[in-house]
This record gives structure tokens, C-alpha cells and sequence, in this order.
């Protein structure tokens, strides 16, 4: 955290009363020129966290409702890749590192974890800077780091690579599953019937990418954008923002995590990026299927680190159960316990559909924080 | 001696040759012959039969086996964490406890020096105690065999007559307290391992719990339910109770003592204080009536200066235990366990 702020400010509960006070005198004001309730997608897993950890959608006005978005990446992983990550450490020359984020996601056939009992040597790593020290450790081995995540993640990746390239380290390998919000959120808005009013936006994300990438849902698709923090306080002064544009007709990026969120972003990030990663055509997403330019790709100079070229891994295709409803909990169709297999044969210790799987997932929030009631205290 | 002059312990240490009585001469009976009475080396301890009879009606017997990685970190080292771990089983359920047997698996290579460091505490923290180490076993494996040191602790105590403490005795209405921070040593562990690079005051808060226990059982005339929570933290502790005793646990989530330090780096790794280990916090659930005097009593202790009352017990509709946590905002959440061990949060 760059900033040494004080963060119980953000859990003030006198804050949160008055938060929740004003939204629903706007809510009110705007009520009578509504026929259906007010759709916000909060795009990413630490939102969706925040808003169960502290029940803010229990004590919203029945006008606004929450869409949980996709911005989980070890949830929108698809299972094909988990097989291709096993398939790679399974190699008796491979460490295979991974942040503890992907340990438990299940493939076709297991885990990471599973795979390290069956005698793969899977490492849990912090930053894949540590993977980088373990290949120089280790120069009989081949090291590869399972490169997930977003724009949260994906300039440490960047930078790890530039710096393995400057130590002249030939044992280190990535297999490269990044993936990139604003096509995601492009493909969702271009899709006909999506309801959702308004976003908020990532909040970590945003620190690399900054403001501007979400200009075009303001000014193409008419929806506001505000880029939140991850406390209560946050979250809901950007759902306020969010309904007083509504209100006044406006469709804007406004940023409320001005803490640490700037227009441009981090410009130094957003160049490592540049140097090592291009698009891909398209990317799968578990619960999404393909989406357009959404994935990343190492650029032709650093194919030689680029673990799926050097294993010849052969593309891992697995679908999920036809009886999931992922996409449409996902897009904001329905809600979680809606879809038939929720907390009956999709659980999050046996996790079938995508959003079960981490605890940022939707499925796995409204399974944990189930029964929500108000004691008297 | 052979083994004096060995600086690392080799597979000819566990072979019943004259390197394994040079070790379990030079290293395990030299520390722990301070924490008892010498003697003949038997196959097995005799405890007086009447000496437990003089102190209680019931003996309570406990094992437990310890594996920590790294096994030296601040605040103590798998050899303290062996002799508290297994008076904390005795002690909640309020046994004084008598004696200890201590078991070694040891991987070839280990240090010879580090092992007697540790076998040193170890003899300290149970002096310190008032328990004897009475009988143990050493076995050396090959290098691939076990990595580092796994140590295995039996502990015998004795139960007064008056003491009925269960955890399946939580009553509605009780009152939860623990005895101080929570998650301090789980996290200590976590930095020890040295792949954060974090540096940190933490300590581990690895205790023996007895004493304390004592001072609380002579305070409060009636104490239900004691628990140590250690591995899987107070949330598995919690969640015990409330199926044994078949009640409602109400956590006050900003009741429970929780060190900024934790705070912070739970917050940075996605895991949550409520779930990282401890090594040497007792919770307890006291009637309502005696939780001030309960309070009272931990807070006067050395190891419960930060005790607090942290959350009550209430009737659960149809018996079916469960864990609410009600945060600062009022709100009440059911409070699940993870499936296994958290798992840290980066991407």
C-alpha cells in the first residue's frame, strides 16, 4: 500500500450509516422513473468480497441490485489450462511455481495440489520474482511460473522476465494465462440483452491501467464507471456516485480511489507490459467461452521463456457441465443460488462451475455468507 | 565417545549401536535428566499410582505430533511448541499435568548442534513448567525420509473432582473469552519462512497455558467449555464448540485482540487472523455471571494481559450448532470453515 492511511476511516460505521442513508434517499428520488430495479456490476472479486464480508447488499433499498463480475481471474481460469499447468509439472525436470491462489482449482482430473501429492514438485511462491530466484538456484531444473491474473499481475510477470533475460537466466518459463478486463467488459456490453446500469470498477487494475481505458463504456455505452476502493466506505460511495449519475442523467468515469488510482495509470507498468505481452486473437474464459483480444501473449523476442512452446503442450479443451449457469450469474442473469447445481453438487469444496472455485467467486460468497440474519445485540 | 565428536546426526544414530546410546546419553537424557529425577534406564516410566490419586479422580492422557517448518522462529522452536502443545491439551481440560514422553524422528544430516538446541529448550520450557520429560524415543530416517525433525509428545495430568469441563457443555447465555492476541504465531511462521521478505515484531505465541488455567479454575466456580485454539485457528475452535454443545457461537469480530501486525499482513496475503494458527490462546465459555470474574482473573496473568471477552452463546433453533460473526458494521455473517488449509490470495 503506498500510502500510509488509516484504514478503520474506511470502516467507520457513523460513515457507513450515512452512506447507506443517502443512497436510499436518491434511490427513492429515483424509484418512480424505474420499471426495473438498478443493476450495478462490481467487476471484481475484492468488491465482490467486500460487499459479503460486510453485508452491504443486505441493507441496500430493493432498487439496486449487485451483478458479480467476472474480474476473479483464478475463477474465470479455464479448466483446460489447470490440465496444462499439471501436465507441465508433471515433468521430472519442471519446478513448477504458482502464487497459493491456484493450488486447489480443479482441471478435468485434479489440482495442483493433487498433482504435487502424486510427486509433481509444485511450489507456492509470493511473487514470481521468487520463481526467478529458484531457477537461478536450481540450474539443472526448469523453472516455470503459472502466470495468472490480471492487470494486477501481470507487470510483475513483465518485469520478472526483463530481469531474466538481463541475468541471462535460460532456465525460467512462464506459461502465460493473463487476461485483460476492458475486452471483457467490451463483449459484455456489446451483448444484447445485458442489463447492467453501472460499474464499479477495479480498483488494483486500475492503478496500472488508470482511468482512461473505461472511457468508452461512458461515452458508447451510456454507463457510468466509477473505480472503487475495497473497503465498505469505498464501495459505497461509488455505488452513490454511480446512482446520482443515473439520476441526473450522466454517464461518466469518475474515480473514487483517488488514494492510488490516477488518470494515466503507472507508466512504467503499462511499458513492461507493452515490451513483453501482445493480445491473442481471443481467449477462453471459463463461464465466458471466447472472448475477442482478451488474453496475453509473450511477444515473438521472449517466445524462448514461453513454457507452452517449450513443453509442446497440446491444448487441454475441457467444458463445463451443461447444467452450470455460470454465464448468466456471471453477466448478471440471474443470481447464484438460482442455478440448479448451487450448493447441491456445486460446492466450494467440491467446486463445479467457475465462480465456486476461489472465495472471490459469486457462487462461493453467497454460499459462505449464506443464512445471513441480524442478531440482537 | 564416537558421537561427541559427530557434527551431524548420520543413520548409525538410530542403529541400537554405540552412537545411539551416545546420543541418547549426551543429548536427550543429559537435558531432560534436569526436568525429573535420574535414574536406571527402564524400557518404560513408573508413575506412583498414589501420587495421581492424591491429585485428582481422573487421569487425562494426550498425544500430539508437531511438524513446523521452519523449525526454529521467533518466540520458540518445534521442541517448545512439543512440550506447550501437549500441557495445552491437558491443561483445558483441566489437568495439572504430570509427566511428558517425548519421541524424535530425526532425518540424517540433521545438525547435531541444533538438535541439542532444540532438545535444550525443550527440557527449559517443561523445568519452567514444572513437567517432567519421562520416557521418549529417538529414530533416524534417510535424508528422503523426513525433512528436518518431527517430534511426538504424550502428556499425563490429573483432574480434580470438581472439574467438569467439556466442549460439549457450552450452555446459551455463556460467555466466549480468549486470553489475548490472536493468529500471532501462525503469522510469525509465515514470515519466518523468509519468502515474504517482511520484517516484523511478530513472536510466536507459543505458551504453556496451565498456570493460567489454574489461576481462571480457582477464580471461577464454573467454567463449560476450554479450548486451545491452535492449527486452523479460532474459527476451528469456534466451530467445535458450537457442534459439540449444539449452539449458536456470536463472535464479536472487533472484540477479539488481534495485533496490527497481523492485521496488516493478513490483509496482504487475503487470509483472515480468524483462521491462522495459535500456539498458546485458550478460549473459554464461562456463565454469564462469572465472566468478569473470568476476565478478572486472565487479565491478572502474565499470559492473559490482553485477555478479552470476544463474543456469547447463543440457543441454536433445532440444536444445529453454527458461527455467526457480527462485524462493526452490526452485521451478521455465518461464519464457515475453509476446506483446508488457507491458501494465500495474490492475483
Amino acid at each position: 500500500m503506498p500510502h500510509n492511511y488509516n484504514r478503520e476511516a474506511f470502516r467507520d460505521p457513523s460513515l457507513v450509516n450515512k452512506l447507506f442513508a443517502i443512497i436510499e434517499a436518491t434511490a427513492k428520488r429515483i424509484a418512480p422513473t424505474r420499471t426495473v430495479p438498478i443493476t450495478i456490476m462490481e467487476v471484481c472479486g475484492g468488491h465482490t468480497h467486500t460487499i459479503f464480508r460486510y453485508g452491504l447488499e443486505t441493507r441496500l433499498p430493493d432498487l439496486i441490485e449487485f451483478a458479480h463480475g467476472p474480474g476473479c481471474p483464478v475463477c474465470v481460469l479455464p479448466r483446460g489450462r489447470i490440465e496444462e499447468a499439471i501436465a507441465i509439472a508433471r515433468h521430472p525436470e519442471v519446478i513448477f511455481t504458482t502464487f497459493g491462489d491456484a493450488m486447489r482449482v480443479p482441471g478435468e482430473k485434479g489440482s495442483l495440489m493433487l498433482a504435487r501429492a502424486q510427486g509433481a514438485d509444485v511450489r507456492m511462491v509470493y511473487s514470481p520474482l521468487d520463481a526467478l530466484r529458484l531457477a537461478q538456484e536450481n540450474p539443472n531444473k526448469k523453472v516455470v511460473f503459472f502466470a495468472i491474473g490480471f492487470e494486477t499481475t501481470i507487470p510483475s510477470t513483465a518485469l520478472t522476465l526483463l530481469r531474466a533475460k538481463a541475468l541471462g537466466v535460460q532456465n525460467f518459463f512462464l506459461l502465460c494465462c493473463h487476461i485483460t478486463i476492458i475486452p471483457t467488459l467490451k463483449a459484455l456490453l456489446e451483448q444484447p440483452d445485458f442489463r447492467v446500469d453501472g460499474f464499479i470498477a477495479p480498483g488494483h487494475v486500475s492503478i496500472v491501467i488508470g482511468t482512461q481505458p473505461y472511457t468508452f463504456i461512458a461515452e458508447k455505452f451510456f454507463r457510468p464507471v466509477v473505480i472503487a476502493g475495497f473497503e465498505p466506505v469505498d464501495v459505497l460511495s461509488s455505488l452513490l456516485m454511480i446512482l446520482q449519475q443515473i439520476e441526473q442523467g450522466k454517464a461518466l468515469v469518475q474515480n473514487q480511489y483517488t488514494r492510488v488510482v490516477t488518470e494515466r495509470g503507472n507508466a512504467k507498468a503499462l511499458a513492461a507490459i507493452e515490451q513483453v505481452y501482445e493480445p491473442k486473437l481471443e481467449c477462453e474464459w471459463r463461464g465466458f467461452g471466447k472472448i475477442a483480444y482478451s488474453g496475453l501473449q509473450l511477444r515473438e523476442q521472449w517466445h524462448h521463456y514461453d513454457a507452452e512452446r517449450h513443453f509442446r503442450v497440446t491444448p487441454s479443451k475441457v467444458s463445463d457441465s451443461t447444467i452450470l449457469q455460470c454465464g448468466a450469474v456471471l453477466t448478471g442473469r440471474i443470481k447464484p443460488q438460482q442455478c440448479v447445481a448451487f450448493g447441491a453438487s456445486c460446492t466450494p469444496n467440491t467446486p463445479l462451475g467457475a465462480l465456486m472455485v476461489s472465495s472471490e467467486g459469486a457462487c462461493a460468497a453467497y454460499y459462505q455468507y449464506q443464512g445471513i440474519q441480524k442478531w440482537s445485540q | 565417545m564416537v558421537a561427541m565428536k559427530d557434527t551431524h546426526i548420520t543413520m548409525a544414530h538410530g542403529g541400537g549401536g554405540i552412537a545411539m546410546h551416545a546420543l541418547i546419553e549426551e543429548v536427550f537424557l543429559e537435558a531432560f535428566s534436569s526436568t525429573g529425577k535420574k535414574g536406571v534406564q527402564e524400557d518404560q516410566a513408573r508413575i506412583v499410582l498414589a501420587d495421581l490419586v492424591a491429585k485428582g479422580d481422573r487421569v487425562a492422557l494426550t498425544t500430539d505430533s508437531f511438524v513446523v517448518d521452519p523449525l526454529e522462529f521467533p518466540g520458540g522452536n518445534i521442541g517448545t511448541l512439543a512440550v506447550c502443545g501437549t500441557i495445552n491439551d491437558l491443561a483445558v481440560g483441566g489437568a495439572q499435568p504430570v509427566a511428558l514422553s517425548a519421541a524424535f524422528i530425526i532425518s540424517e544430516g540433521f545438525e547435531r548442534i541444533r538438535l541439542q538446541r532444540i532438545v535444550a529448550s525443550m527440557a527449559e520450557t517443561a523445568q519452567q513448567a514444572g513437567v517432567s520429560i519421562i520416557t521418549g524415543d529417538t529414530k533416524v530416517v534417510p535424508r528422503s525420509a523426513c525433512d528436518g525433525l518431527f517430534i511426538t509428545t504424550t502428556g499425563i495430568g490429573t483432574i480434580q473432582p470438581a472439574y467438569h469441563i467439556s466442549i460439549a457443555a457450552g450452555q446459551p447465555k455463556d460467555v466466549l473469552l480468549v486470553n489475548g492476541t490472536i493468529g500471532d504465531h501462525g503469522a510469525t511462521i509465515l514470515c519466518a519462512r523468509g519468502d515474504l521478505a517482511l520484517e516484523t515484531s511478530l513472536r510466536s505465541d507459543c505458551a504453556a497455558l496451565h498456570g493460567l488455567m489454574a489461576t481462571v479454575l480457582d477464580a471461577v466456580p464454573e467454567v463449560h467449555c476450554a479450548r486451545d485454539a491452535t492449527r486452523g485457528g479460532l474459527a476451528a475452535v469456534l466451530h467445535e464448540l458450537a457442534e459439540a454443545s449444539g449452539v449458536c457461537v456470536c463472535l464479536e469480530e472487533n472484540a477479539v485482540p488481534v495485533k496490527s501486525d497481523v492485521t496488516g499482513l493478513c490483509d496482504i496475503l487475503g487470509l483472515d487472523p480468524l483462521h491462522m494458527a495459535n500456539e498458546g490462546k485458550l478460549v473459554l465459555a464461562v456463565p454469564p455471571k462469572y465472566a468478569q470474574q473470568a476476565l478478572a482473573a486472565m487479565k491478572a496473568h502474565p499470559l492473559g494481559r490482553d485477555a478479552a471477552i470476544i463474543g456469547q452463546l447463543e440457543a441454536a433453533p433445532n440444536g444445529k450448532g453454527s458461527v455467526h460473526l457480527i462485524n462493526s458494521l452490526g452485521h451478521a455473517r455465518l461464519m464457515t470453515l475453509p476446506s483446508g488449509e488457507p491458501l494465500p490470495r495474490i492475483c
